[in-house]
């Protein structure tokens, strides 16, 4: 906004990337963290994480069918979109994107198909009619199936698994280099951005395998695993930590400096930030799940259906405190204007075709796919499910 | 008059005016020449720079109108625009741009009495050397032309923005209509012609200075070499092209 005290450049006072690219690095999140969080079962070895091992696997994938989906909506032309691989500037940062992601996209459908083909082959044989059809394609005609080719399996999903979490690093890293490397805007340029958006999103791929698995299992009236459960929950509570210290020291370290910079963040964080990044991100959702988690972490005594409803409380906590930080940066970075005198204003509306229930539509969809995956690849098992 | 004389009054307008506009796009539409595009070679006789001397321009918003109306740029974005600076006797200092001044300035000083120094500054693209926008156009649609002018290629732009997040000037901005990126070409269409860009051509206090940096003859390399001046944000590494006479610090 223009005011006595305030000035914008005139084109500032449209906000280019709009709450689409807020949903982009959101989702993209999700899917690196929850594949990191497969691979450490089947790279590490993990046991403990059996149980959920697949379903983050699955879960990875949902997410990553529709993480285009914002980018294509906020395009101003999304009908050349593939013009990012067909004619890429390799100076730029973003021309690597539509790489990277096949990429990735490839290591976790093969890492799928590999984890599930036993199972596909016994419905194949257990199926009829145009089903059985289905199940063919997807096993590709091939049904066999004995100890020998059960290991041939493991071993290749283990190197996919291995293979996929420098990718998911890099595809996530990615993203907040993509802002990181920004000089023009004074709140996304830092190398440390990169590092943040990693540990954030392997905060979210757990927060939402834990708000899933606990989801999934009250619905199934089952137990859930108690020591997956609790581990994941563990982690949870140390990479929230390292995510919102990392965090934290970057905006510490910029107002130690005290430079010119920090004379305009400053007034970012204490003016349009107030509510949504100090408020909100900070005390309410990061300290808030810290405690908690703290609390089912420490604390021995607290009976289990507390302590699970507790973690599961702290996983939604978490979920919306990674999306907050998301709009902070993509939106906070943008309200700076480049002129260093003032900030501007953004709202998405609310049935605009970038606005607020395009969004909530865009983050749902991924987890109405999830349901439609577990039909297809079950990913937890269900001993005693009368079929 | 009536109904149906009138009628025929407006129809006989009418004819009157399309007659006469036919008229003209063939007569102006005639062209002898063959367009002759140059070469490469010969563009990069050329590098196009730009001059502002901040110490003549008297906001009055001709430049901004002028490249409305040339480039046909959309209601509230600029591809040009026209900064006010007020600065009072205790150093407060007052920006305003209200609409780019394409309707110039409003008499609303801030405490008027008190001002101590005053002056606009006129924006547009740098041209920059080295330009953040062209770095990080993922498909290569934001190139230096060989004559040194930063053009978008709009058949190719994808309009994801990511320019408009680069560029420290706030030169450039996404055409809603076209999807596309939009920004000053410095009028890349008249100055292949050898005119001057539509700004320069409308200020009337000669404030915008427009020149081939590589002709020692030409004007901007004399004043150039003549007067102090200064760039905008030059420790951001993009050596703009667009040159200042008169550049106050307060100026970003
Ligand atoms: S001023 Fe901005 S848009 Fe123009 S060349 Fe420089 S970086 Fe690009
Ligand atoms: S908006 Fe167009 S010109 Fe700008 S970076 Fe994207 S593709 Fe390139």
């Amino acid at each position: 906004m223009q005011t006595p005290d305030s000035f914008v450049f005139p084109n500032e006072l449209h906000t280019t990337w709009t709450v689409m690219i807020v949903l982009y690095p959101y989702i993209t999140g999700m899917v690196a963290g929850a594949f990191i969080v497969s691979s450490f079962y089947h790279v590490f070895g993990m046991e403990k994480l059996k149980p959920i091992a697949k379903f983050a696997l699955v879960s990875s994938l949902a997410f990553l069918c529709f993480a285009t989906v914002p980018l294509l909506n906020h395009l101003g032309r999304p009908d050349r979109a593939f013009n990012i691989m067909i004619t890429p500037n390799f100076n730029s940062a973003m021309s690597g994107f539509g790489f990277v992601y096949l990429f990735y996209m490839t290591i976790v459908v093969l890492e799928i198909w590999f984890s599930y083909r036993a199972e596909l082959i016994d419905k194949y044989l257990k199926s009829k009619g145009i089903v059985k059809k289905i199940y063919w394609t997807l096993i590709l005609g091939n049904t066999t199936v004995n100890e020998y080719t059960k290991a041939y399996d493991t071993k290749i999903v283990t190197i996919l698994a291995a293979f996929g979490i420098p990718v998911a690093c890099v595809l996530h890293g990615y993203v907040g280099f993509l802002f990181g490397s920004i000089k023009a805007n004074l709140w996304w340029s830092t190398p440390l951005m990169f590092i943040i958006f990693i540990f954030s999103a392997i905060v979210s791929g757990l927060a939402v395998l834990i708000f899933l698995y606990q989801f999934v299992h009250w619905l199934r009236r089952k137990p859930v695993n108690q020591d997956s459960y609790e581990l994941m929950a563990k982690w949870l509570w140390g990479f929230m930590i390292i995510a919102v210290v990392l965090e934290l020291m970057e905006v510490l370290s910029i107002s130690y400096e005290n430079t010119e910079r920090w004379e305009v963040l400053r007034q970012l964080i204490n003016g349009k930030l107030k509510i949504s990044y100090v408020y909100l991100q900070i005390f309410v959702f990061s300290v808030g799940p810290f405690l908690i988690l703290s609390a089912t972490t420490l604390i021995k005594s607290i009976p289990i259906k507390i302590k699970n409803t507790m973690i599961w409380g702290a996983s939604m906590m978490l979920l919306i405190q990674v999306l907050l930080m998301r709009w902070n940066v993509v939106i906070g970075g943008q309200l700076v204007s480049k002129s260093m005198r003032g900030f501007t204003e953004y709202f998405p509306g609310y049935f605009d075709k970038e606005g607020l229930l395009v969004s909530a539509g865009i983050i749902l969809v991924p987890f109405l796919l999830l349901k439609l995956f577990d039909i297809v690849f079950p990913f937890f098992e269900r001993p005693g499910e009368i079929k | 008059m009536d109904k149906i004389e009138r009628r025929q009054f407006l129809k006989l307008g009418l004819y009157t005016t399309a007659g006469v506009m036919m008229g003209s796009l063939f007569a102006f539409s005639r062209t002898d020449k063959e367009i002759d595009y140059k070469s490469p070679e010969d563009l990069s006789k050329f590098d196009w720079g730009f001059l502002v001397d901040t110490t003549r321009c008297i906001g009055c918003g001709a430049c901004v109108r002028a490249c409305k109306v040339e480039n046909n740029v959309p209601d509230s974005y600029f591809r040009t625009w026209v900064e006010r600076y007020e600065i009072d006797k205790n150093g407060r200092v007052r920006v305003d741009s209200p609409n780019g001044a394409l309707e110039s300035f409003k008499d609303d000083n801030f405490n008027e009495a008190e001002i101590v120094k005053a002056f606009f500054v006129p924006k547009l693209c740098n041209h920059c050397y080295d330009s953040a926008c062209t770095q990080v156009c993922p498909v290569g649609a934001t190139y230096e032309s060989p004559d040194g002018v930063v053009l978008i290629d709009k058949e190719r732009c994808v309009g994801c923005g990511y320019c408009v997040q680069a560029c420290p000037y706030g030169c450039r901005y996404i055409d809603h209509e076209k999807g596309v990126a939009d920004k000053c070409t410095l009028c890349y269409h008249r100055i292949q012609k050898g005119e001057a860009p539509a700004c320069v051509n409308a200020c009337p206090r000669a404030a915008r200075i427009f020149g081939n940096l590589k002709d020692p003859e030409s004007k901007i390399r004399k004043i150039l070499n003549l007067r102090r001046y200064g760039t905008l944000k030059p420790d951001l590494g993009t050596n703009p092209k667009c040159y200042y006479i008169g550049l106050d610090m307060e100026v970003k």
